[in-house]
């Protein structure tokens, strides 16, 4: 293959390796970005979603980089999510005296190492997209650097990441000394033999070091405090895309690898969705703060996507990618409204800040709504399809148990999110909020449409797309 | 006319969108309330009138489902409606109530009039789907999505304690209905149908039924309600305003009633059969239990709304017989009640509208202020207790001829219901309407004006229609019935 060839298999990172360079440079000369850059930004995102759609499938650089249906299917959301990110952030930093150029660099920088987890096809693709995406949010929680919440938030952040990615070399260390290769197709060969101990081994340490990055029980100890303390932009950013991202790699691993082995890491991830769903359940319970109480709502949520991959299959793995692309709008839409809505040009971020909204911003009020209903697992919105796909997917696989476990935690977290809608509705108003910006206002009311009722009508798209991706990922 | 049931499910919702409109574009305060009163009663009127269209092209005769419609919608999911002689009738008794529902709040809701009508309004649309959904997982959507509007309306238009009572509501019901979920996901992907009608014909495998049989039941029992799961009942009546009452126990009771002789019985016979006992005991219970407890209760509502918890305990026993009369019984009984107790709760709206007060204790003598109150509240009493000649008699009778064909001693005990509910019944239309007026506060209670006049005069009618017609409900569900009755009888030969 010709290297013009290799590199039009990675056009898109092409492109945003080229455009964060070149911003830069740019912003070098111009420090306060300014609405063109901005735009220019989220353009290029934009565009990297557009190539990846046009684009040719295939594996370029020895098997380290596979395009395939999941990585197109997941990579659109990620882009996109990345560019909405770009656009809800600057202005809302700005509100605040901050206008560091870095800010959409580093989006596109951690968008950039997305991209390449969910096309990673060998151990050390691998290793350098989850660092290349780890770093840039490292620096991006911190990024209200005078704030000491937002600096405690990104140092805790950098040391148990930087932790769990030992861990994770660690394990995909064992994987290659035992398998005695990093590519993951030829991993799989050996693995048709029979997994060993070291192999085994292994692939326990591989799965905590992408359960840390995905949050879910029990390395989840860091989520609540970097959200808390992070800037809302960078947590709506957080909580969405990487995690899909993380998924959709975890998936990869499992199924390319060790899919022959789905009885030995089916428990694991069983596990971890039963200890997330009660985690984020039960731990949500007493909190008052919203991103504090949405980071607890995530670990409940990244719970219910790994009881579907858990299921195994063509039918988890499409039911996984469901509910991270419909979790993805809902929580962008959440944190979009969060940013939109302020009081004497402080934040709203407590329960009590939320008193009586509805009658004074009915409208946001409702969206508000729709996404702890969604959260909620309510029908008709688009949180209960993504449960739907996801459960049925186990009922199939034979973890009905789970399953049922599961929904049973869907209904210890429905008190928190009543809690939310009651104080919305319920209680006596706490006072006139500001005037909510434009973007964040588009944003929000585009999601809670999303969730009802375009879900009805995207699924129908969404579900024949998710189950090519997840037979592109099992047929190899 | 193909359509018309989806019509009939979302005309409340154009109610809303009309709704909305007048509130972006007109004044705000009491014109968008003004406003909003009189486009969700035309709405609800315009329901009615497509429910009666619905009633009249159904033909009675005919067994199975009618008024089809089907569109596939994505994974394997059709968005598929129909109604049997089972289903017909409650979508009429939603669309019958709502209009009587909306009056009753004219004057009585003053706060937040435009959201109080949306709520409701969704409310029926979600409702009426519920009888008109022939894929489980419309079902679910439409029977779990009622969670919301009622949670609303239970805590925002609430009394003192409602909070309490709307989060009480929305927990108790949601646990049942997620662990129902889970049994559709499992039907869903063992029979790889989520079709309603196909599933009434598949046979699953005894154990599975089992299973299947518990979770629908959880969610059942929780919605009927059962004793020992109605506890959340009480609280929700007690806190809900009158017209939210009358639709709890009008009509959102009724689907647990409707589940089981939709899901349990046809589609899981031999452990219906199998649980037969269980539910048979815990009616029994029911039946004493509640109605003991209804006595012994201080509180108008309260009292009304454990009387239902019996009622529907005398309901379960119908359905669980699994013959003809059970299940007729149990229809009519769900019907007649869903009149009577809806009336009783406009009744007890009538004076708390006047006195802000449901105490019984704060009442006495009524009968010489109120005549045309006495009378009414007398005759939809009377139905409650099963006098003959009121629709309550029919319903009673033909469910507890039906248990005894199942099986005696249930019947024996459940006959006791009749009598305990003329002690609470009696005694407490003793203590509000006769004796003298004691509470010098009543001196000044006037008697009915002509809207709550216009209110009670359809469920008068109705009332003692059904009990001297019976067979303009009997004509109708014949069929469905005997095809239900039949079809468990064979499924396990009994």
């Amino acid at each position: 293959m010709s290297t013009l060839h290799l590199l039009a298999l990675a056009a898109p990172q092409v492109l945003l390796v080229a455009a964060a360079l070149l911003l830069l440079v740019w912003g070098a000369f111009q420090p306060r970005a300014g609405r063109l850059f901005v735009f220019v930004a989220a353009a290029v995102l934009v565009g990297a979603a557009v190539i990846v759609v046009i684009e040719p499938l295939g594996r370029a650089f020895l098997g380290g980089l596979i395009v395939d249906k999941a990585a197109v299917f997941a990579e659109v959301i990620i882009y996109l999510a990345s560019a909405v990110a770009i656009v809800l952030g600057e202005p809302w930093f700005a509100r605040r005296g901050i206008t560091r150029f870095e800010y959409p660099v580093l989006v596109i920088i951690a968008a950039l190492g997305m991209g390449m987890m969910c096309r990673a096809g060998d151990l050390i693709s691998l290793f350098v997209a989850i660092e290349l995406q780890s770093l840039p949010l490292y620096i991006l929680a911190a990024f209200s650097r005078d704030d000491g919440k937002s600096a405690e938030a990104g140092l805790k952040y950098f040391v148990l990441g930087a932790l769990s990615s030992g861990i994770l070399l660690y394990g995909a260390s064992l994987i290659y000394g035992f398998a005695g290769s990093t590519r993951f197709d030829a991993i799989a060969v050996t693995m048709s033999h029979g997994i060993g101990r070291g192999v085994l081994l292994g692939l326990v340490f591989l799965i905590c070091g992408i359960a840390f990055k995905v949050s879910a029980a029990p390395f989840h100890m860091w989520t609540p405090d970097v959200y808390e303390g992070a800037p809302t932009p960078v947590v709506g950013f957080f909580v969405g895309a990487p995690k899909l991202a993380a998924m959709v790699l975890l998936a990869r691993v499992l199924t390319e690898s060790f899919g022959a082995d789905q009885f030995q890491w089916r428990q694991i991830l069983v596990t971890m969705a039963i200890l997330s769903v009660a985690v984020g359940a039960f731990a949500g319970l007493r909190q008052t703060n919203l991103k504090r109480l949405w980071a607890y709502s995530s670990i409940a949520n990244i719970g219910y996507a790994l009881v579907g991959l858990a299921a195994g299959g063509a039918v988890g793995v499409q039911s996984m990618l469901i509910y991270m692309a419909l979790y993805v709008v809902d929580v962008t839409g959440f944190f979009a409204c969060l940013m939109a809505l302020s009081r004497g040009g402080k934040s709203m971020e407590t329960m009590a800040d939320f008193a009586g909204l509805v009658r004074e911003r009915p409208g946001l009020a409702v969206a508000m709504t729709v996404f702890a209903l969604s959260g909620l697992g309510m029908p008709p919105f688009s949180g209960l399809w993504g449960k739907y796909y996801v459960f049925k997917a186990a009922m199939g696989a034979g973890l009905a148990p789970v399953a049922v476990i599961a929904l049973i935690g869907s209904v210890v977290a429905a008190y928190y999110y009543l809690r939310l809608i009651k104080v919305m509705w319920l209680d006596p108003t706490a006072g006139p909020t500001d005037a909510p910006p434009i973007e964040a206002t588009a944003v929000t009311y585009a999601a809670a449409l999303f969730a009802f009722p375009a879900v009805l009508i995207a699924l129908v798209f969404i579900d024949p797309l998710a189950h090519s991706a997840a037979l592109g990922l099992i047929q190899r | 006319m193909t359509g018309l049931l989806s019509l009939t499910i979302f005309a409340p919702l154009m109610g809303v969108a009309a709704i909305l409109v007048i509130r972006a574009f007109g004044k705000e305060g009491e014109a968008s309330a003004a406003a909003a009163r009189w486009v969700a009663l035309a709405t609800t009127l315009a329901t009615l009138a497509l429910a009666i269209l619905v009633v009249a092209d159904f033909r009675p005769s005919l067994a199975g489902f009618q008024l089809l419609e089907t569109h596939t919608w994505f994974a394997g999911l059709n968005y598929s409606l129909g109604v049997d002689g089972i289903s017909v009738l409650f979508v009429l008794l939603t669309a019958f109530l709502m209009p009587i529902c909306i009056i009753a709040s004219w004057r009585s809701v003053h706060e937040r009039v435009v959201e109080y009508m949306i709520a409701f309004l969704i409310l029926e649309c979600l409702v009426i789907g519920v009888f008109c959904a022939l894929d489980l997982l419309v079902f679910y959507l439409f029977f779990e999505g009622q969670l919301v509007p009622m949670f609303l309306i239970i805590g925002i238009w609430g009394g003192a304690n409602r909070v309490y009572a709307a989060f009480k509501f929305f927990l108790y019901t949601l646990l049942g209905s997620v662990l129902m979920l889970a049994a559709i996901l499992a039907m869903i992907s063992i029979a790889h149908t989520s079709s309603i009608p196909e599933l009434m014909t598949y046979r699953f495998a005894p154990s599975v039924q089992t299973w299947l049989w518990l979770a629908f039941f959880a969610s059942f029992a929780v919605k009927m309600p059962m004793w020992p799961v109605h506890t959340w009942l009480p609280d929700a009546h007690v806190e809900a305003p009158t017209a939210g009452s009358v639709i709890l126990a009008g009509i959102l009771l009724k689907m647990g009633g409707y589940g089981f002789m939709r899901f349990s019985l046809p589609m899981f016979p031999n452990a219906s059969l199998a649980f037969t006992p269980l539910i048979f005991a815990l009616s029994v219970i029911a039946i004493i239990y509640t109605s003991l407890v209804a006595f012994r209760q201080t509180d108008m509502k309260k009292l009304i709304a454990y009387s239902s918890v019996a009622h529907m305990g005398m309901v379960t026993l119908g359905i669980f017989s699994g013959n003809l009369q059970g299940e007729q019984g149990a229809l009519f009984l769900m019907l007649s009640h869903g009149v009577i107790s809806g009336a009783l709760f406009l009744c007890v709206g009538v004076v708390y509208d006047r006195m802000h007060t449901r105490e019984i204790a704060f009442y006495g003598g009524l009968a010489a202020k109120m005549p045309i109150y006495a009378a009414v509240f007398m005759l939809f009493n009377m139905g409650n207790v099963g006098l003959p000649g009121t629709s309550g008699f029919v319903g009673e009778i033909l469910t507890l001829t039906g248990t005894y064909g199942a099986s005696t001693w249930p019947a024996i005990i459940g006959v006791s219901g009749i009598i305990l509910s003329a002690v609470y019944g009696l005694s407490l239309y003793r203590r509000v309407v006769f004796g003298q007026i004691t509470n010098p506060a009543l001196s000044s209670i006037t008697d009915l004006v002509n809207r709550e006049m216009l209110l009670f005069a359809p469920l008068i009618v109705a009332t003692l229609a059904l009990g001297f017609q019976p067979s303009l409900i009997f004509g109708v569900t014949d069929t469905a019935s005997a095809h239900l009755a039949q079809a468990f009888q064979a499924a396990t030969g009994r």
